[in-house]
């Protein structure tokens, strides 16, 4: 006898969220991307549609990454020091679609630059490469309250993606993304609670909700993984039953999260039985993001360039129909 | 919860009289007023008074319609009336109502199927009203019985269990109630259900506090849909405190806010 499968029915969608602007849009991009519109769980396509393919964008910092191992410094070789040579490098050589800065050297331990310097290398990246641009202040609130609205005025009218909103800072990239023409990220320490307030923050400030993206924030594997993975899945569940406070795309730190597990980074001299840490830590990196694509990961910020190509394969083949 | 709204009806004294002298502006305020307070649909009723009751109809649906988009529950007992609105109505209608009564369903059945409309379906029999909840469900199965004949989506019917005044018929709040969940069994998927909430304070002197304990206890049994005051803000954040409690909603600090910006 036929099994029939039940199928379920929504009555929602999630948002779309463009990120750049070309020219005829008052922007320079030269290439721009749409994420969102969903209206099923991840890759059901008999259940709904998934209209947009999720996005890998590159990480790059703004000053060499104090942090990173070797084998994941070793594709960057020699541009490192250079955010606009590395921002150059993701996308001619590593085909990068989106790059992700980080505005690292602001924060107050780790150089201290000013808004104007942050500020001119936006400038410096916009102008140097075609892809849309997400950009990130170094988590310092204090300090992001400068640098941001000074990057955001800068790169006014290219629509790009700033970030993080949070419940308790969240009033002046809000106002300064609302000024300039760019979408935001609010931010959530892995609780849908909160996901649900920041959005309703933002939103209570004439800030668009198809403008906004989630960062539920994630635990690599290993480190909370399956938390990030069902607050995500209930978010989305919330989102297709009717939910507009939750119904934004999902941007997910991969690269961030994963290379912070010591089974990612900690060298084989350490640890010999664990093999290679080439691979470790691109494995950590291509498993936590392919668990995120399944609870409905719009964009993956990614760093290992060989796992980005992977995960990349993985997308195109949950997009087959 | 599918909320509609009570206020325009023949029997409040402004909109009889604004009825009567077709003064638009009373029915627009208030049409936009239930609207911005959470209403989603909203209850049309030219009164007991109205002499042309169809021509009444017609005007109040299009009056309505100039100012908001909210789906139209037609209420009359007279089928003519009713099919008066539905011919005008553009957005969702629905029709309010056919008593369990076969020749009511007869007519409403089929009508409420050609204009793709909802219907409520009231368990009144032609004894009158239900004596308990086992007479509430055989009129209900009645109901399910002719909607299911005349091919009609169930997912468009909400069965009514009747709820009466707290002051008159007091054992009967209790036999509404336990009817919502009764209805449940009767079919598969189960049948929605719908209340009028304000009859059950009628002549009280606490009607807001007993429309919105009574609304609470009916969410807790499952109810779908109700006709209610909207601008009413006590009883609309009961009812929406009541749906976060029942898991419907996702918690967040400013949850009633949200709600509204649904």
């Amino acid at each position: 006898m036929a099994v029939e499968l039940i199928r379920d029915k929504w009555v929602n969608k999630v948002n779309t969220l463009k990120l750049g602007s070309g020219m005829e849009e008052g922007g320079s991009r030269s290439s721009t991307l749409t994420v969102g519109g969903v209206s099923t769980l991840p890759y059901l396509f008999s259940d709904g549609q998934m209209p947009h393919r999720p996005v890998i964008a590159m990480e790059i910092l703004d000053t060499k990454p104090p942090d990173w191992p070797k084998a994941l410094s070793e594709p960057f070789n020699g541009v490192l020091d250079n955010p606009v040579e590395w921002a150059k490098k993701c996308v001619n050589e590593y085909k990068a679609e989106v790059l992700c800065l980080k505005l690292q050297s602001t924060h107050p331990d780790f150089g201290d630059a000013s808004p104007d310097k942050a500020a001119s290398t936006v400038k410096a990246i916009l102008g140097a490469v075609g892809v849309p641009l997400i950009i990130l202040g170094s988590g310092n609130d204090e300090k992001d309250n400068l640098v941001l609205p000074k990057c955001s005025e800068a790169a006014k009218g290219e629509n790009c993606l700033f970030g993080d909103a949070t419940q308790e800072n969240y009033k002046t990239l809000t106002a300064s993304c609302l000024a300039d023409g760019h979408s935001i990220i609010a931010e959530s320490p892995i609780d849908i609670n909160i996901a649900k307030q920041v959005n309703i923050l933002i939103s209570d400030m004439g800030f668009p909700l198809e403008k906004i993206a989630i960062n539920p924030t994630i635990g690599a594997l290993g480190y909370g993984m399956e938390y990030a993975y069902s607050i995500m899945e209930r978010a989305r569940l919330a989102a297709l039953a009717g939910d507009k406070m939750l119904s934004m795309p999902f941007i997910c730190f991969v690269g961030f999260e994963a290379w912070r597990a010591k089974e990612a980074k900690t060298p084989q001299a350490e640890h010999p039985e664990w093999g290679p840490e080439v691979e470790r830590g691109l494995m950590w990196e291509v498993i936590t993001a392919t668990s995120m694509l399944l609870c409905g990961a719009d964009i993956l910020v990614m760093r290992h360039p060989k796992a980005i190509s992977i995960v990349n394969q993985t997308i195109d083949k949950l997009m087959k129909k | 919860m599918l909320v509609i709204g009570e206020r325009i009806n023949g029997m409040y004294k402004d909109v009889g009289k604004a009825i009567k002298e077709r003064d638009k502006k009373v029915i627009q305020d208030l049409a936009k007023k239930q609207v911005a307070s959470g209403a989603s649909m909203l209850d049309v009723n030219v009164g007991p008074a109205a002499k042309d009751a169809q021509e009444a109809m017609k005007w109040l649906v299009e009056t309505i319609q100039e100012v908001v988009d909210a789906g139209l529950c037609l209420d009359s007992t007279k089928p003519a009336v009713i099919e008066e609105g539905l011919k005008v109505v553009k957005n969702k209608a629905m029709v309010n109502s056919s008593t369990a009564d076969k020749e009511k369903l007869d007519i409403f059945v089929p009508m409420a199927k050609q204009y793709k409309a909802r219907l409520i379906g009231l368990t009144l029999g032609k004894s009158g009203v239900p004596r308990d909840r086992a007479q509430r469900s055989e009129y209900a199965a009645a109901i399910l019985t002719s909607c299911v004949e005349a091919g009609f989506n169930l997912e468009e019917l909400y069965i009514d269990p009747i709820v009466l005044p707290v002051n008159v018929a007091q054992p009967q709040s209790l036999e509404a109630l336990e009817a919502l969940r009764e209805f449940r069994f009767l079919y598969n998927p189960p049948p929605k259900t719908v209340v009028g909430l304000s009859n059950v304070s009628q002549g009280t002197e606490n009607r807001s506090l007993i429309n919105r304990t009574f609304l609470i206890m009916a969410q807790a049994q499952g109810l779908d849909a109700a006709i209610v005051d909207p601008m009413d803000k006590e009883l609309m954040d009961a009812m929406i405190t009541a749906e976060l409690l029942l898991n419907k909603n996702i918690y967040c600090d400013s949850y009633l806010d949200a709600y509204k910006k649904k």
